[in-house]
């Protein structure tokens, strides 16, 4: 008897405590079905079309119905592996300045206090929120008169990219950095001035190690945007050898879409793995970050 | 001028110097910094008396003058002992000053200026410019037998003159005999010293060769007036000369075979008293011209206002689309009684770890007309012009945006959910709010604090992003008409496309009095958010 009314509590209990759970948390289940179908099927379908061996647009639309490397091989016969090159280049070199510049200001700002240090930073503050993108214009003129002069600073060449982009790296930089040196106590550096330390020594051998996880953000920020600039890429930037991948792939895709497509999949695929392993492994820092972000704005 | 690792390097790598007597009871002379940061300014002090020499050489003097106070500056700065915040911020204040404060104050500069094709350059330059297009053969001139020469890229002409002296001349060098020079049986010259004469048969097998020759013109001397030698077929050059006549005191071009004077004029050109004008002007300032124009000019100002008004929209739609998915869904799986969120979590996001303009051009070839997966897959191969028609356009760019930006709401608003203090939520459900009333009025208020500035932002942002547009649509399907903007255009894609630093019909002006008024607009949201972050901060 005991026995039969437990059994038939637990009938009569678990569908009402089923329909609660599938009101409050299983249908939850086919929705996330649903988002990440949408977030994903054209990450899908671009490694598919990677991997299809005819390489054009009306091929691919059949998902793994071939899988070849050809594509892939293809990519040696044009300037793709320039393009990475120089898209390191220039994203390497202008994150190593960023840092270096928005560090080296940021230092002065945070402990020298000097006429204008104010002044300074109000005027920094205001001038980073006028983008860089919008005087396109003048860049281009700038540089057009740079390389009359030096050839090396003119157009069509990556160093006056890379100089171009150093333009935007205290404005945007020093203010998150100035935050962080300040957190920094002073007393570190009274005592090893106390002990005969130089500024200098302060600065390399004391300061900047202890700051180290902001340079690392620096960095990435800077080099992120130099590898997703399009604009000022696509003018300075004239020939095909000197091309980043963005300026690059957007030439597959603008002239002959569908014969190029297989090669801006495969492209695509190279130059996003990396991409998207640093940003899944270091993806409780971003998580983080976007929120101090959102405290301090 | 590079400075760019000028930062005082006087870090000596002296082992075990932390261990060592302090810097007061052992001095060890002026040690490895100093002579670092000698080698350093040595370089940059190298570097840029190059540029200077260049500047003059070039005759570049805005340059010349720019170049030297920067160096000098920086040698003072690196030379004094009083200077020391310095030290560190100018590197980064040079690179600031040249690249985005001038280039600021440049577009400010050239919005009031009719600077663009045709307007390029000096007034003697446009003199120079507007003689050369006038240049015609001189009638019964003698014409000489030619040899095209080339020196790598450099393509010249040398010519036998009336003493039988080889001269050879290009395009920037006018004419001068050469020696050691010889002729060749058809009167031409067959061997020219440091230069490598183009052969015919290489001459009628490359059209863009042949294009090049006859597009060159060879000055006779410095003054653009003694006229230039042309060719029309390779063989033989004539000197052409132009029948404009400048008179630099009464500042007009006089044309000395139908006696029509053109009296330089405030618009920067060269009028005729019959209204005609000369095709090649240089730069004046025209006042507000520019900004009178894009409103009133009939064919720009329709598409203009439809440009500034999608912008708007483009921004504002694609914060509001992408904030409210972001947040629906972080809301949703905030949930602790979900298996496996991490897992969910890191799919939902994986569209904002691919790189936008990748994600753009992907899209572009997702939503093709003919072999697109979008009509394949979800329309049953239908032939929908997602990309051809002004409003499927735009939503098409608005559904990229937002496949491409909500995971990055997503994942804000995941963090400031998990931010918000469980108490208050508690104590609401214990006074017996609904789900709806605790969204309303404790969760939403909360979640906007910490978010709006970042929503500002956003907004910021996508007002001039001009790599989703430009990469998926180009700004297409065109307006009818000749603006040569189009239905998805945003100021910035229609900057781009009326400045012609790409190509075509250059208006720099116009293009910049554009980006002067997008300057205004970043810049007033830009003050409401710094506001916005500041009222915050007090709370």
């Amino acid at each position: 008897m005991t026995e039969q009314t437990a059994t038939r509590t637990t009938v009569r209990k678990s569908p009402t405590r089923r329909t609660r759970w599938w009101g409050e948390v299983g249908w939850k289940y086919p929705v996330a079905a649903v988002i990440i179908f949408y977030s994903i099927f054209p990450l899908v379908y671009v490694f598919s079309a990677s991997l299809s061996d005819t390489g054009t647009l009306s091929s691919a639309g059949s998902l793994f119905s071939s899988l070849s490397t050809a594509n892939y091989e293809a990519l040696g016969d044009t300037k793709y592996w320039t393009w990475v090159a120089n898209t390191l280049i220039v994203g390497i070199a202008s994150s190593f300045g960023a840092v270096l510049m928005g560090a080296a200001a940021a230092y002065a700002f945070s402990r020298f206090r000097f006429k204008g240090r104010r002044p300074g930073l109000t005027a920094l503050l205001i001038i980073q929120m006028f983008p860089q993108t919008v005087a396109f214009i003048s860049v281009f003129l700038l540089l057009t008169a740079l390389g009359n002069v030096a050839p090396a600073l003119g157009i069509n060449s990556k160093l006056a990219l890379i100089c171009v982009y150093l333009g935007g790296a205290l404005g945007a930089n020093t203010f998150l950095m100035y935050g962080f040196f300040n957190s920094i106590p002073t007393e570190i550096d009274e005592a090893a001035k106390i002990d005969g330390a130089t500024h200098a020594q302060i600065y390399w051998r004391l300061i900047m190690p202890l700051v180290t996880p902001i340079l690392a953000v620096v960095g990435l920020l800077a080099f992120i945007s130099a590898f997703g600039d399009f604009i000022l890429a696509k003018i300075v930037l004239v020939s095909d050898d000197q091309w980043t991948l963005a300026v690059g792939m957007y030439q597959w895709v603008s002239n002959q879409l569908s014969a190029n497509w297989g090669l801006f999949a495969a492209g695509a695929v190279i130059a996003a793995i990396p991409v998207l392993i640093l940003f899944l492994s270091l993806q409780k820092y971003i998580v983080g970050g976007l929120s101090a972000g959102s405290v301090k704005g | 001028m590079t400075v760019e690792t000028g930062a005082p390097r006087q870090d000596p790598q002296q082992p075990g110097s932390q261990r060592a007597e302090s810097h007061a009871r052992s001095w060890r002379g002026l040690g490895w910094g100093f002579i670092a940061k000698l080698l350093l300014m040595a370089l940059v002090n190298a570097l840029g008396l190059s540029i200077i020499l260049s500047a003059i050489n070039a005759e570049a003097w805005g340059i010349l003058a720019a170049s030297t106070a920067l160096l000098v500056i920086a040698d003072v700065v690196y030379f004094m002992k009083r200077t020391l915040p310095l030290k560190y911020i100018y590197p980064g204040l040079v690179f600031l000053a040249v690249f985005q404060v001038f280039t600021l104050a440049y577009t400010g500069y050239v919005a009031f200026t009719n600077y663009g094709t045709g307007h390029a350059g000096s007034m003697e330059q446009a003199v120079d410019a507007a003689m050369i297009q006038d240049e015609r053969r001189v009638e019964d001139s003698p014409s000489y037998p030619l040899a095209i020469v080339q020196n790598g890229d450099e393509l010249g002409f040398a010519i036998v003159d009336e003493e039988g002296f080889v001269e050879v001349g290009t395009a920037e060098d006018p004419l001068e005999p050469v020696d050691g020079g010889a002729v060749g049986e058809n009167g031409a010259p067959s061997e020219v010293p440091g230069w490598e004469i183009v052969s015919r048969a290489q001459l009628f097998s490359d059209p863009d060769l042949q294009q090049d020759v006859i597009d060159i013109r060879v000055p006779v001397s410095d003054d653009a007036e003694d006229g230039s030698l042309r060719t029309r077929d390779g063989s033989t050059a004539a000197i052409y000369t132009s029948s404009l006549e400048w008179d630099p005191e009464a500042q007009t071009l006089t044309d000395t075979e139908t006696g029509v004077v053109y009296e330089a004029s405030d618009t920067g050109n060269f009028v005729a008293e019959d209204g005609s004008q000369l095709p090649t002007g240089w730069v004046v300032t025209v006042g507000f011209d520019n900004f009178v124009r894009a409103v009133t000019d009939t064919t720009l100002s329709g598409p203009l206002l439809k440009v500034t008004l999608w912008t708007f929209a483009f921004a504002i739609l694609t914060v509001l689309t992408s904030f409210g998915l972001g947040l629906l869904f972080a809301i949703i799986y905030n949930d602790p009684r979900i298996r496996a969120r991490r897992t969910l979590r890191t799919l939902f996001i994986l569209p904002y770890a691919f790189p936008a303009f990748m994600s753009a051009l992907l899209w572009r070839g997702m939503f093709n007309r003919e072999f697109g997966i979008i009509n394949d897959w979800f329309f049953f191969g239908a032939d929908i012009n997602w990309l051809g028609d002004p409003w499927l356009a735009k939503f098409a760019v608005l559904w990229v945006n937002l496949w491409l930006s909500y995971p990055y709401w997503f994942l804000v608003c995941t963090g400031a959910l998990q931010a918000l203090p469980g108490e208050t939520m508690e104590a609401a459900k214990v006074d017996g709010a609904g789900r709806w009333r605790q969204f309303r009025s404790i969760t939403l208020p909360m979640l906007m604090v910490s978010t709006a500035p970042l929503a500002i932002a956003s907004f910021a942002f996508n007002f001039n992003n001009f790599t989703i547009i430009y990469m998926l649509t180009e700004g297409g399907p065109p307006f009818p008409g000749t603006s040569g903007l189009g239905s998805t255009d945003i100021l910035i894609s229609a900057i781009y496309n009326i400045s012609g630093v790409a190509g075509g019909t250059a208006d720099y002006g116009l293009a910049s009095a554009l980006s002067i008024v997008v300057f205004v607009v970043v810049g007033v949201i830009s003050a409401i958010a710094f506001r916005q972050t500041r009222k915050l901060e007090e709370i």
